[in-house]
């Protein structure tokens, strides 16, 4: 059954890694990334990660990936890219290289600290352990408020400075003429 | 409880991680749309993510639990200023690839 759950989520994740490299429109390679990341998402249920599962369905492919389209369709860049071309000649040559090249020498580490990999922490509680059905997050939000929570304080000034930053950025200036993306951004981020 | 033979061990989602990693890079290396390359950069975060899921399920260290979760939000708030400057370059210059926007001036 984990052998099935397994074979499953990694067919959805290469399949969408795969897509999301291979098919010319953005607006494919985003729907193609939100396959992959469904399937990460499963991966971290099988193993024990429940609610950080929970966060990746809502924050990457309800958030991130809306934003990914949002930008595609505000742009209008949402035309096939033309994949036939290639400006430079032997990068995907060289990039094949550098995919297989990678792909070989992490999985021979991994394949060479196999035999490393051992239990040693005080464990993780899953609700079949007999830890109560929420477990996971109880078990996370000890960790996170205990031991990182200078660090959790301080990802929500990054959140803070991102936000005006983006603001910032995105914000047009004054004396440009109005065209039809920037009232739709200007009826969304509303008053001014 | 189950069979060990079919049981998929960290070292198979340790390897689909690198698999998925590898992936990234190559779409990162290959495609010239910005936005594209962006969704490459989340494959590659995801594979990481991945890999620390599996090492705290085998380790059992919440540990690397909680640093998906960190991982998450730095990712969440560096699509947020990425797209953001890549709709400020768009919009200066429509239908930018990475190979029209190589050197650093507006």
């Amino acid at each position: 059954m984990q052998l099935f759950v397994f074979i499953c989520a990694a067919a959805m994740i290469l399949g969408g890694a795969v897509g999301v490299i291979l098919r010319s429109h953005p607006v494919h390679a985003a729907l193609s990334l939100i396959l992959t990341l469904f399937g990460v998402a499963v991966l971290f249920v099988a193993q024990n990660a429940h609610f950080l599962a929970a966060v990746q369905v809502i924050v990457y492919a309800g958030a991130i990936v809306v934003l990914f389209l949002f930008v595609i369709m505000l742009l209008g860049v949402d035309k096939a890219d033309s994949l036939r071309i290639d400006p430079v000649k032997v990068q995907r040559p060289l990039a094949a290289v550098v995919g297989v090249g990678l792909m070989g020498l992490i999985g021979a580490a991994i394949v060479q600290g196999r035999s490393t990999l051992a239990q040693r922490g005080t464990g993780i509680d899953t609700a079949s352990g007999g830890a109560g059905r929420d477990s996971n997050i109880r078990q996370l939000a000890t960790d996170l408020f205990s031991n990182h929570v200078f660090a959790f304080e301080i990802t929500s000034v990054l959140l803070v400075i991102a936000v005006v930053g983006t603001v910032l950025l995105a914000r047009r200036p004054r004396s440009s003429g109005a065209s039809d993306g920037e009232s739709v951004i200007r009826q969304n981020s509303g008053a001014k | 409880m189950v069979i060990a033979i079919a049981t998929p061990t960290t070292t198979w989602y340790l390897l689909l991680a690198a698999m998925l990693f590898s992936t990234g890079v190559v779409g990162v290396l290959v495609r010239r749309n910005p936005l594209v390359m962006f969704m490459c950069i989340e494959l590659m975060l995801n594979a990481v993510n991945l890999t620390f899921v599996a090492m705290a399920n085998k380790l059992g260290d919440i540990g690397g639990q909680t640093t998906v979760f960190f991982v998450m939000v730095v990712a969440a708030a560096e699509v947020v200023v990425g797209l953001g400057i890549i709709v400020s370059i768009l919009r200066r210059r429509p239908g930018a690839t990475a190979d029209d926007i190589a050197e650093l001036k507006g």
